[in-house]
């Protein structure tokens, strides 16, 4: 497809993500206590938006993820909650 | 269009479901045994959910022309109890050869724990000793990555597994190349918020190409869609690809991987 094709197709879409995206860090703003890993997890990921980079998502999903290479002693839970502690280790 | 759905939990599905995918164009749906959203209390329990699926839900599928399998396991989330998982393990070599089953599946790892690796370990032993396929599940969000490549290293290690006959599923944009690499099949998840979405996956498609790479919705007692396969379908169509390449990547790929299996038909529809 060209890019004006992929614009035709998922620009609207996107535009709308990314407002959800814009107002959930507003709410996270407005709101009163301390925020946890997971709020620095997703600023370390949305940085990875900008700019003319390559293989955006998958720079986004390892911003998230777990970079440590031996298994945990222990599952104590079986949810996952989308970014990685590094506290927890 | 005619596919088959790879990865779908229908235990948890209504009739209803059944007869949306016979509409839709299923010919085959294949259910891997899972974690039924809370863990079981003994062995027993385990033996009649492998008798449901072995027995019972073909029947259901059966009634809408489509046809049922299966594959054993006990899966991660409940590996943890490593006496009862080793039960569990002792128990499938009774169903694998029932005419249903395709092999050992969905191992895998959710937490990425010693327990849940060894119990990886020997599932993966029961496959090789029994001749049997492999569908491994890879962990959620943080834990993916991580989980993936311990999986990969712990095949690896087994030089009795032919990678041709594994797939490794819940694939994203971080881990597809390594599985590819491996030589071993890739399966991309169609779920909400948690794994894949259709845009994403076609995206992977065009970057990657479609050989070894199937698509599925695993739909569960979660939030999912038991029509995610084509309605991807539909989206690749809106993209311009070829009517053959959507057949390839919704029939051909999990047929070609699938019929590894003396249980799945050479040919189907």
């Amino acid at each position: 497809m060209t890019r004006q094709q992929i614009l035709d197709l998922y620009f609207l879409d996107a535009r709308h993500k990314l407002i959800e995206l814009a107002a959930f860090l507003d709410r996270v703003e407005r709101s009163a206590g301390p925020a946890d890993f997971r709020l620095r997890s997703f600023r370390r990921a949305t940085a990875q938006l900008t700019g003319r980079k390559r293989n955006r998502a998958q720079a986004v999903l390892l911003a998230f993820s777990d970079p440590t290479a031996k298994p945990i002693a222990r599952a104590h839970t079986k949810g996952a909650c989308g970014a990685w502690n590094a506290d927890a280790q | 269009m005619k596919y088959i759905e790879p990865h779908a939990h229908m235990v948890s599905r209504t009739t209803d479901d059944y007869e949306r995918l016979a509409l839709a164009g299923c010919l085959a749906v294949c259910e891997p045994a899972f974690w039924a959203g809370f863990d079981r209390s003994s062995p027993e329990g385990f033996h009649d959910y492998f008798a449901q699926l072995t027995e019972h839900e073909p029947k259901r599928a059966a009634k809408f022309g489509l046809k049922h399998f299966c594959w054993l396991c006990i899966n991660s989330k409940e590996a943890e109890d490593v006496k009862l998982a080793a039960e569990v393990i002792a128990l499938v070599p009774r169903f694998l050869d029932r005419p249903n089953v395709l092999g050992v599946g969905e191992i895998g790892l959710n937490k990425n724990s010693r327990n849940e690796l060894r119990i990886f370990e020997m599932q993966v032993d029961l496959a090789a000793r029994h001749n049997q396929l492999i569908l491994v599940h890879t962990p959620h969000l943080e834990d993916k990555l991580k989980g993936t490549r311990l999986i990969l290293d712990a095949l690896r290690r087994d030089r009795r597994i032919r990678p041709e006959r594994v797939i490794i599923d819940h694939v994203e944009e971080h881990t597809v190349k390594m599985v590819l690499d491996a030589g071993m099949w890739a399966g991309m998840t169609l779920y909400p918020e948690t794994k894949c979405t259709p845009a994403r996956a076609i995206d992977i498609l065009e970057q990657y190409g479609c050989e070894r790479l199937w698509l599925n919705s695993a739909c569960d007692w979660g939030i999912s869609d038991p029509l995610a396969v084509p309605k991807t379908a539909l989206e690749m169509a809106r993209r311009g690809h070829l009517a053959a390449t959507i057949d390839r990547v919704v029939l051909a790929n999990p047929q070609a991987f699938l019929s590894q299996s003396p249980h799945f038909p050479a040919h189907l529809g």
